[in-house]
């Protein structure tokens, strides 16, 4: 099991970040990482695609909270791609639905940051 | 009572053994879905009962010890889930957080499992160790 990173550049000073697989425990420092690497250079407005990911625990959703705790620091927000109604219902379960703005897809996650 | 019906009145145990390390926590949530899967436990109630195991490994992980112990018991009423840390007692209250809190992801992990699954206990061991004891109860 494993999580792939891929990190675009969107428009204004946004950056997409596609994730696919799981995120769980032993990934999620990989994702972290990127988060942290964008943040470090100066990103953020980031929106987060989760629609390839099958799996996320809390240790994924504190990894994405940690980001959006980031960019907030710097006038910045995180949106996130979700279709997925199994991760969805992580999402409402949690209380995070009110946390992070969670959209169907990319285009409109992009709108609504900048 | 006949070897069959005695084997008919015992549970069936699936039991899994693992490194207390994070890269096997998803051998065992394929276990417990597996598992799941053959009680005849819908895809969602599959996918809460596997993230509710693996959010109670990541706790027993967090808490030390070499190995967490894994028993997946089906009766009838449903799957009783029993995770054995060996890492140290449990203060208990750790179990009654009922709120997610966004400083804290241990908390959010526990509160994932309460809304998870049907109950959620802790046992405590005579060797100092607790046991996290969950259910969740086959569609009627």
């Amino acid at each position: 099991m494993d999580i792939k990173v891929n990190v675009r550049e969107a428009k204004g000073d946004c950056s997409v970040v596609d994730l696919s697989g799981e995120i769980d425990v032993y990934t999620s420092p990989k994702l972290k990482d990127a988060i942290g690497s964008l943040i470090d250079r100066g990103v953020y407005n980031l929106v987060i695609n989760l629609e390839k990911v099958r799996y996320i625990d809390s240790t994924g959703l504190g990894v994405l909270i940690g980001g959006l705790k980031r960019v907030r620091e710097h006038g910045g927000s995180v949106n996130l791609v979700c279709t997925n109604p199994q991760i969805k219902k992580i999402f409402d379960i949690t209380g995070l639905v009110m946390i992070f703005g969670i959209f169907d897809g990319e285009d409109a996650a992009l709108k609504a940051l900048v | 009572m006949n070897a069959q019906a005695q084997r008919e009145a015992t549970p069936d145990v699936v039991e899994l053994r693992i490194p207390a390390k994070a890269e096997w926590v998803s051998i065992a949530r394929l276990a417990v879905s597996a598992v799941a899967s053959r009680l005849q436990f819908s895809i969602e109630e599959i996918e809460d009962v596997k993230l509710a195991v693996a959010e109670a490994l990541v706790h027993a992980i967090a808490r030390g010890g070499d190995r967490v112990d894994l028993a997946c018991e089906s009766v009838p009423e449903g799957l009783r889930i029993r995770v054995r840390n060996f890492g140290g007692p449990v203060q208990p209250e750790a179990v009654n957080v009922v709120t997610a809190d966004e400083g804290s992801m241990g908390n959010l992990g526990i509160f994932l499992i309460r809304a998870l699954m049907d109950s959620v206990d802790y046992d405590a061991r005579s060797d100092g160790n607790t046991d996290l004891v969950m259910f969740k109860h086959l569609p009627s």
